[in-house]
């Protein structure tokens, strides 16, 4: 019997079982709108081996970036960490160190997100509060104490100001007798995904997009294992997009970034291969693993057919995954230990290069130390227990898997279409395109959850009455005196002479549209300058963003 | 007529997933509702209370910074004579709850609050007040 007569006949089965048997729903759907068959054959998934999926560690990249991925050394156990005081967050670090974590990743507080000093008034209430308080580089030399910087990657959460962070960090290096170009980490620096679903932008587009391509010029001439980017889709997702408006959003924003460094005269060959990306991992596994092998596969025809690359590296996707925090349940709090390790699972089985997971606890306070241990443990048992990292891509060829990437790639590749013709991401997200479809996509899961279409164990369905009491982290409101008390001593200390001189040359460089402000900002930092005072002499340069109000 | 509600998020936390749907509910509910943008000081929030006439003011925060926002923002609305229901929402544990309403905010709900329940809250306000 053929394949089709044999699909034929199935069919008949179907519908026969079906008078007796109804399905739990009339429809099954995908949070991005595909509906999924009862079965998949290779009637309905189509691939050529070569083309579509290739070989590990070869264009296009679908089965993973390394030819034999997690079978020589594991992703990268990289929990995101940061609270209170710089001593504090210092004690944090040593302590996800000491317990197996292979990087660091720095939270930042809202202050420092936004390039003002803890004294300022705007930074009430939120010193220390959902990451560590930055104002100068001596906070920076206090949160990396007794870590070797020459050894540790980390990565830093850090958008508008990310200039000025990596700043400090090559200071510290530097103080501490470490070549810069020996450093390696990531700084986030993705702006444009602040506008539409993170918040934490300061100046307008034009001048964001030039000082993100002074990072990633400077990077790939100095600083050769640093990646100046971290363009997320995490974020999108957070706010309620679907899995293909990640993609498709935080690729549309990463062609823009590229093509303002290529605007320089860079060949894409020398900065692409330090682009790095940062997705989410949701509640749905094969949707979550379909989504990173079909971005994969489309970046790479992207960076090769779109933009000229021709070293491998140039087309690689290297991302990081986080388990999806929105997913987290207040209720039931412990069920949330299970749905990261399916999240967790997911990535894996994406091929992700790094991992963060969340803990159970963080839909109610900052993460206890007890959750993050746990969190970290998942990934742990994911690695040296479930055998997964054992085998390269090892849902390839999967009928659904590989029905579901291809579904994915094109849904992906005709949004990001959408977005070219209005003239590229800045144009839609100026005009709000962006933000409105993540607030709609936002509004429908809500109300799915709300009719019990979408069913949320704890939530709508399996409910207790008696809300467990869980122990919470709270940050000590006095940490900002602390901060305030600290930069006070800073500022008796340093040269004011060497301050104002470099503020002054950080201003004339802002000016002029072709200095790259990098060194400028070293120097600055230097000099004991605070965060507040260097984004301060930025902002009356550039000016600051005022944003469409969209729900 | 409608019942004029402003939707705000005080501070610096930019993640207003959870504001905007609320403010959409309570839109498609009939409500009459301004949504601020993220980014607000408890002044402009009472500015825009004073400006619109409010009726109910939701305060939404995930940062943490919640102790100190929300009863500044209630003072400054109550300064301008205004007497809008006042309701914080967000990650706020239980102590903190407590806490906020001897400090002056009407209602709290903390983490995985419905916004469902958020208007039952102003239908039960509104009913007393009649």
């Amino acid at each position: 019997m053929g394949l089709e007569q044999g699909r034929e006949k199935w069919e008949a089965l179907y519908e026969k079982h079906l008078q007796k048997h109804p399905e739990r729903f009339e429809k099954f759907v995908l949070d991005s709108n595909i509906e999924v068959e009862p079965v998949y054959d290779p009637t309905n998934s189509p691939v050529d081996y070569e083309s579509d999926l290739g070989w590990p560690g070869c264009f296009p990249f679908t089965r993973g970036i390394q030819p034999n991925m997690y079978r020589g050394r594991f992703w990268t156990m990289r929990q995101y960490a940061g609270y209170g005081t710089a001593e504090e967050t210092n004690q944090r670090f040593k302590y996800l160190l000491e317990h197996g974590q292979t990087g660091l990743s720095v939270a930042f507080d809202l202050p420092t997100q936004m390039g003002y000093d803890s004294d300022h008034e705007l930074a009430l209430g939120e010193v220390g509060k959902v990451g560590v308080a930055i104002d100068t580089v001596e906070d920076m030399h206090r949160l990396f104490d007794g870590i070797d910087l020459s050894k540790v990657s980390t990565s830093m959460t850090i958008n508008a100001p990310a200039a000025v962070l990596l700043a400090m960090y090559i200071v510290v290096a530097d103080e501490k007798g470490i070549d810069r170009s020996v450093l390696s980490g990531t700084i986030q620096n993705d702006i444009l995904k602040e506008y539409v679903a993170r918040g934490t932008y300061v100046f307008p587009p034009k001048p964001s997009l030039r000082l993100i391509a002074d990072t990633i010029e400077f990077c790939a001439k100095e600083m050769p294992k640093w990646n100046p980017i971290s363009i997320s889709g995490y974020h999108i997702r957070e706010a309620g997009s679907t899995a293909t408006e990640e993609v498709a959003f935080t690729f549309a924003n990463a062609k823009a970034y590229v093509k303002e460094v290529v605007a320089r005269s860079l060949s894409v060959d020398s900065f692409a291969g330090q682009l790095s990306f940062f997705f989410n991992a949701h509640n749905n596994l094969f949707e979550e693993i379909a989504k990173f092998r079909a971005a994969r596969r489309l970046w790479a025809k992207i960076m090769k057919d779109e933009f000229g690359a021709t070293s491998d590296r140039a087309m690689m996707l290297r991302f990081h995954t986080q388990t999806a925090g929105s997913t987290l349940t207040a209720q039931q709090p412990l069920n949330n230990v299970v749905r990261v390790t399916l999240q967790a699972l997911a990535a894996v089985l994406g091929g992700t290069q790094s991992l963060h997971t969340n803990s159970y606890d963080e839909a109610l306070s900052l993460p206890t130390e007890e959750a993050v241990k746990v969190a970290l443990r998942t990934q742990q048992i994911l690695a040296y227990e479930s055998g997964v990292a054992d085998v390269v891509d090892p849902l390839g060829g999967s009928y659904y898997i590989e029905h579901l990437t291809n579904r994915l790639e094109s849904d992906i590749k005709d949004e990001i279409d959408r977005i070219d013709k209005m003239g590229g991401a800045v144009a839609a997200i100026e005009s709000g395109y962006m933000q409105r479809r993540i607030a709609e996509s936002a509004y429908r899961f809500y109300q799915g959850v709300a009719k019990g279409e979408k069913l949320i164990v704890g939530v709508n369905i399996f409910t207790e009455h008696e809300e467990q009491k869980f122990r919470v982290l709270k940050v000590d409101p006095k940490i900002r005196l602390e901060q305030i008390e600290n930069i006070k001593n800073v500022k008796a200390r340093r040269d004011s002479e060497k301050v104002t001189q470099s503020l002054n040359e950080l201003k004339v460089a802002a000016q002029d549209k072709n200095e790259n402000l990098m060194p400028h900002i070293i120097e600055c930092v230097r000099a004991r300058c605070t965060l507040g005072e260097i984004m301060d002499t930025l902002r009356g340069v550039f000016g600051e963003y005022r944003p469409p109000v969209v729900f | 007529m409608s019942l004029k509600v402003i939707v705000a998020k005080p501070g610096l936390d930019g993640h207003d997933r959870q504001a905007k749907i609320i403010a959409r509910t309570l839109k498609d509910h009939g409500y009459d509702v301004v949504y601020t943008g993220i980014r607000q000081t408890p002044s402009q929030i009472a500015q825009t209370a004073l400006q619109e006439s409010a009726d109910v003011v939701i305060l939404n925060c995930l940062s943490g910074a919640h102790m100190e926002l929300f009863p500044e923002t209630a003072r400054r609305v109550r300064e301008l004579g205004l007497a809008p229901l006042i309701i914080g929402t967000g990650v706020i544990p239980d102590d903190d709850a407590e806490e906020l309403v001897k400090m002056g905010i009407d209602i709290v709900f903390g983490p995985g609050t419905s916004p469902l329940r958020v208007i039952e809250a102003i239908k039960t306000w509104e009913q007393s007040r009649i």
